[in-house]
């Protein structure tokens, strides 16, 4: 294993706006991207060259709008068109006029296209009726005067009391009572978890254009071209041929351009093919905030059994997802839960009983870390309370039971290279200087209790205005697909020489801010010896380009990335065998006079030694896992319960960086995502609807909130991949929440387990506890080693 | 229906009361509050506009007689950058930087604030802690109204169809003292769960304070000055027990309300821990 941290400026950067990018005409940014390519589409984005989907012009295109439910479980009746209304220049699509079958292609697939006549609406945004005309203002007119006619039926919003289970797993190794016997403390905790919204900048938005052959082309803002595509054949009865997406600049996924796409590219496809014209339909953002997908809510309960010396001994867990009203991902979205719940550590006896539910709200789906930031907040919370019980120090009882090489996971899986835990640990403690703030804060904690001349009260606080806090999370992060998923998949990537000598790289997979179209070059030149501008990335368009699998799961680099590795050795070495052995980067252009194209495709071939049994839930969970350590400071204001993350600490072991810069924007922009889903992101509901469907009450933090934050990259390479990386979009997001959360505690000394750490719970965690210590309110079978804190 | 309000552009303050007269014209100015509504999703969209833009009656800001004057159209940013609201009222600065992010304030006045009469406007309780005159003016000539009597109700004014906002009048009274203090979700760029301003004047170390004003945002229906906890204060000196009983009569007096941004239970409670904040900062102690 090596292990590199990054070079970092050794002063610490002022607070307030990040440095300024100055260019001069005709210079390029070499000082700041240190060698690494520019990002290949930021000048376009940059200048406002790039054509987003709402950019894209197509002659004649009508827009189309979806007329939704308004109520969370119904029968639908009829829908009833105003008689009065002009519905001559329009068309109107109802379930009637689906051609195929009137299903969302998914995992299972229970989400109809429009809700049909006779059938149940299952949330109040539920698709039910489509609308397009050729001008905005007839739309806004008409849309009012469709009616639906239904019978309400009794919703379910409590994801314990729904009895359709989507989906339920049980992960267990060892003897839970032998455990909890050998235990000197046990400590219970109750956790949840609410919805988050992924808040891309660019809305959805999908164009459909029919075609003269029957077919039909979506263009728009999507990650998995060929989810949208399987969806099309399917509800549209077209063979693979007469579909055909094509993916438009997209303006950031995070996981809610996953699935959803294919609903609205259905939509669209359908009110083209009614209308013979091209169809837009662009998301503003109050419908896409109140109809697309969000991070499943979740309720995580621990039993957790340690001996006095701070080594696990037993943990009982379980998860409750809810799934919301479809199915979606919610499978997987739960067993990534699932597998993560036990953290990373090794524990002898474990059992992990995790199940998903439905309700009656809109279905929730993929986002960043995918199950993981939710039982990965609970158990850090978990483990950050035992150590608070046991008076140690956190970084002390993660050193004590964090994974290392050759321990075995609560599937059964060996940890058989590449693990970092206790790397990523050591760096976080020392460049944070962990536990000599934890030093000061403990002091000042103590100096604030019973100071001033007024004792703290429901009214008022102590003569403090503000108190500060530290506190840390570990996390592991699965690389890649769950379980056989790779396998099931058979991805295929490209690398060809083109007939007129250009060299290219064909992917499914999309460039959607993260820097796909900038490493993909970099991976390929560096194996045919030319330089990353010499290499073309394809459009991402299914009549072009394979299928890659999904854009998804931070397997890109990893998985795609390895792949275009062995394309591109197989390419050169069949150029260069035709050439006499001379080198790839003299001989191609020739090559391609001469032979014409030369294509390589590359499909994916499972990892060796690793296998995981799908119905036991026993075996390799993941080829290999990622590994990340933060650090957080806090200042809580003591008058209003504000929390302001200060400083952060991320260290995160990648296995190999391919482009520092991006590299580094993934973990700042992970972290800082998982700042707000632990401090002000949230989502309430009444009846089954959001509340905060709009930018004004969905709340994320902006550049003013963020905070200082010094990243550590480390590479602990896998075997399996020939460059060795493991993927990074996801692993920031599962690790910052419940450091913040812990920096909250050391600050205040409440324990907040429920996210968001709203002002509101922190107020009523402090106002409940005045005086006492833990005050979770939720747990505490302490049987001995209790040993509190008290609270100022 | 069209997808936007027609729109008069009056070029001198007669021409504006007569279109206003003329029948129901809703006046735009920097667009902040009203734009939003254009799409009708969010409440009515507004059946006609009239563009004040070219009224130059309605800038600037200027001292008169013992009272800051700012016209109706003055922008956030112009009082952010006033050197005068700066030396004379620099809680009504404090106020203008919290306001949404640096393009609103740029576009967004105070007028505008006063006009679309939100519980949470950020200035609004800075005008009430500081006794404001809003002057309006129609056909039938001007007319002063107390700031304390601009908001009868929820979302309303004192503007009669045919009057409009021209420049609001703020005393500034020898020995006054102002503290805004603001709670919003984040930074910057958040609607208010509870904002403040309190103000004072006070005689000398040994007398008590005179001419309390305790105003309050998103507390309730409207902007609203918290009147016991004011004569709670009134004639007193900022020590622990004044401190201490004044936020008790404030939480008291106020009866918020849970909704998307709070609840009712932290609003009351941070309203009284900022009063006593700011109290015990005033005091010393």
């Amino acid at each position: 294993m090596t292990t590199r941290a990054m070079p970092r400026p050794a002063a610490q950067p002022v607070r307030s706006a990040p440095d300024a990018l100055v260019l001069e005409v005709g210079s390029t940014t070499a000082g700041r991207a240190a060698g690494y390519p520019l990002r290949r589409e930021g000048p376009a984005k940059l200048t406002g060259a790039a054509r987003y989907t709402d950019d894209l012009v197509f002659p004649g295109a009508w827009y189309g709008a979806t007329i939704r439910s308004t109520e969370p479980r119904a029968r639908l009746l009829r829908i009833e068109l105003d008689p009065d209304a002009d519905w001559s220049g329009v068309v109107v699509v109802t379930a009637a006029d689906i051609p195929g079958e009137n299903l969302i292609s998914a995992i299972k697939e229970d989400q109809p296209v429009l809700v049909p006549i006779g059938g149940e609406i299952r949330h109040h945004a539920e698709p039910v009726a489509l609308l397009a005309a050729a001008d905005r203002e007839t739309i806004r007119h008409l849309r009012s005067r469709i009616r639906l006619v239904t019978e309400p039926l009794t919703p379910v919003f409590d994801p314990e009391a729904s009895d359709h289970v989507f989906a339920a797993y049980d992960i267990s190794k060892g003897d839970l009572d032998a455990g909890f016997s050998a235990a000197d403390v046990i400590l219970e905790g109750e956790y949840r978890v609410g919805h988050q919204e992924q808040l891309y900048i660019e809305n959805n938005a999908m164009i459909a254009v029919p075609a003269e052959d029957g077919g039909m082309t979506v263009h728009g803002s999507l990650q998995c071209p060929y989810y949208v595509h399987r969806a099309m054949k399917k509800a549209l009865g077209l063979t693979g041929d007469q579909a055909r997406v094509i993916q438009a600049e997209t303006g950031g996924g995070f996981g809610g351009k996953e699935e959803y796409p294919s609903i609205i590219a259905l939509h669209a496809a359908l009110l083209a093919r009614k209308a013979g014209r091209p169809v837009r339909m662009i998301y503003d953002r109050h419908e896409d905030l109140a109809a697309t997908t969000k991070r499943h809510p979740a309720i995580v309960r621990h039993r957790t059994g340690i001996t006095a010396d701070g080594t696990l001994v037993a943990q009982d867990i379980e998860v409750i997802m809810d799934g919301g009203a479809y199915c979606t991902l919610t499978p997987v979205v739960l067993s990534r839960g699932a597998l993560h719940a036990a953290g990373p550590y090794r524990c002898p006896n474990v059992r992990i009983r995790a199940r998903a539910t439905r309700t009656n709200t809109p279905p929730n789906g993929a986002f960043r870390g995918f199950g993981a930031p939710q039982t990965e907040f609970a158990m850090e919370t978990q483990v950050n309370r035992l150590a608070d019980r046991l008076g140690m120090s956190p970084a002390e009882i993660r050193r004590r039971n964090a994974y290392e090489l050759n321990d075995l996971t609560p599937t059964g899986q060996v940890l058989r290279e590449s693990v970092a835990a206790q790397e990523v640990l050591r760096l976080a403690v020392e460049a944070s200087d962990f536990e000599r703030v934890r030093q000061a804060t403990a002091a000042s904690a103590s100096a604030r209790s019973g100071s001033g001349i007024l004792p703290p009260g429901r009214r008022r606080s102590g003569a403090a205005s503000a108190a500060s806090g530290i506190g840390m999370a570990l996390a592991w992060h699965g690389a890649g697909f769950t379980g056989s998923g790779e396998v099931h998949l058979g991805s295929v990537a490209s690398v060809e020489v083109t007939g007129d000598g250009r060299v290219r790289v064909l992917i499914g997979s999309t460039e959607m801010g993260q820097g796909t179209s900038t490493i993909f070059p970099m991976m390929v030149s560096g194996q045919l010896g030319l330089s990353a501008d010499a290499v073309e990335m394809a459009p991402v368009d299914t009549a072009l380009v394979p299928d890659s699998g999904p854009t998804v799961a931070s397997r890109t680099a990893m998985v795609v990335g390895g792949l275009c590795i062995e394309a591109a050795r197989r390419l050169r070495a069949e150029v260069e065998a035709r050439n006499g052995g001379r080198p790839f980067a003299e001989v191609y252009r020739a090559d391609a006079a001469a032979h014409g194209p030369t294509r390589i495709d590359q499909r994916f071939e499972p990892y060796p030694g690793i296998s995981f049994d799908d119905e036991a839930y026993r075996g390799d969970a993941y080829p290999v896992f990622g590994w990340a350590a933060c650090v957080a400071a806090v200042d809580v204001d003591l008058d209003t319960a504000e929390v302001s993350v200060r400083d952060v600490v991320a260290v995160d072991d990648v296995g190999r960086v391919v482009h520092p810069i991006l590299c580094e924007g993934q973990v700042e922009g992970g972290t800082l995502q998982a700042i707000g889903y632990a401090t002000i992101e949230e989502i309430k509901l009444d009846n089954g609807r959001y509340l905060n469907d709009r930018l004004a009450t969905y709340l994320i933090p902006t550049a003013t909130d963020a905070p200082n934050m010094r990243t550590i990259l480390v590479e602990a390479p896998f075997s399996g991949a020939p460059h060795g990386a493991k993927g990074v979009g996801e692993l920031p997001m599962d690790v910052a929440a419940p450091a913040v959360i812990a920096a909250i505690h050391d600050a205040v000394g409440v324990w907040v387990t429920e996210l968001p750490a709203t002002p509101e719970r922190i107020l009523a965690a402090m106002d409940a506890g005045v005086g006492a210590g833990d005050t979770s309110g939720t747990d505490a079978a302490v049987t001995s080693g209790d040993a509190r804190r008290g609270a100022p | 229906m069209p997808a936007e309000p027609p729109l008069d552009v009056p070029t001198s303050l007669v021409e504006a009361y007569e279109l206003l007269a003329s029948g129901p014209r809703v006046p735009i100015a920097g667009g902040t509050d009203l734009m939003v509504r254009i799409t009708g999703e969010i409440g009515a969209t507004p059946q006609r506009l009239m563009d004040i833009s070219r009224l130059e009656d309605l800038e600037g800001i200027s001292l008169e007689t013992g009272a800051l004057v700012l016209g109706a159209r003055t922008t956030y940013s112009e009082i952010r950058r006033s050197v005068l609201c700066l030396v004379h009222l620099p809680a009504m600065v404090e106020a203008a930087a919290t306001i949404g992010a640096v393009q609103i304030q740029n576009r967004g006045t105070i007028g505008g604030n006063l006009g679309n009469a939100s519980p949470a406007g950020d200035m609004l309780p800075v005008l009430l802690a500081s006794d404001a005159e809003i002057v309006v003016g129609g056909s039938r000539g001007e007319r002063t109204v107390p700031a304390d009597a601009f908001f009868p109700a929820y979302r309303q004014t004192a503007l009669a169809p045919d009057e409009l906002i021209l420049r609001i009048r703020i005393p500034l009274p020898q020995g006054r003292q102002l503290r805004f203090r603001k709670v919003g979700t984040r930074r910057a760029q958040a609607i208010s769960k509870v904002v403040m301003c309190v103000a004072w004047r006070s005689h000398g170390a040994a007398s008590g304070w005179s001419d309390v004003r305790v105003a309050v945002g998103s507390m309730a229906p409207t902007p609203v000055r918290a009147t016991a906890t004011e004569a709670a204060l009134e004639g007193q000196r900022p020590t622990p027990e004044v401190a201490d009983r004044a936020s008790d009569v404030l939480a008291d007096e106020l009866h918020p309300i849970d909704d998307v941004r709070s609840t009712a239970v932290y609003r009351r409670t941070v309203a009284a821990r900022i009063l006593h904040r700011i109290l015990r900062d005033a005091g010393g102690w």
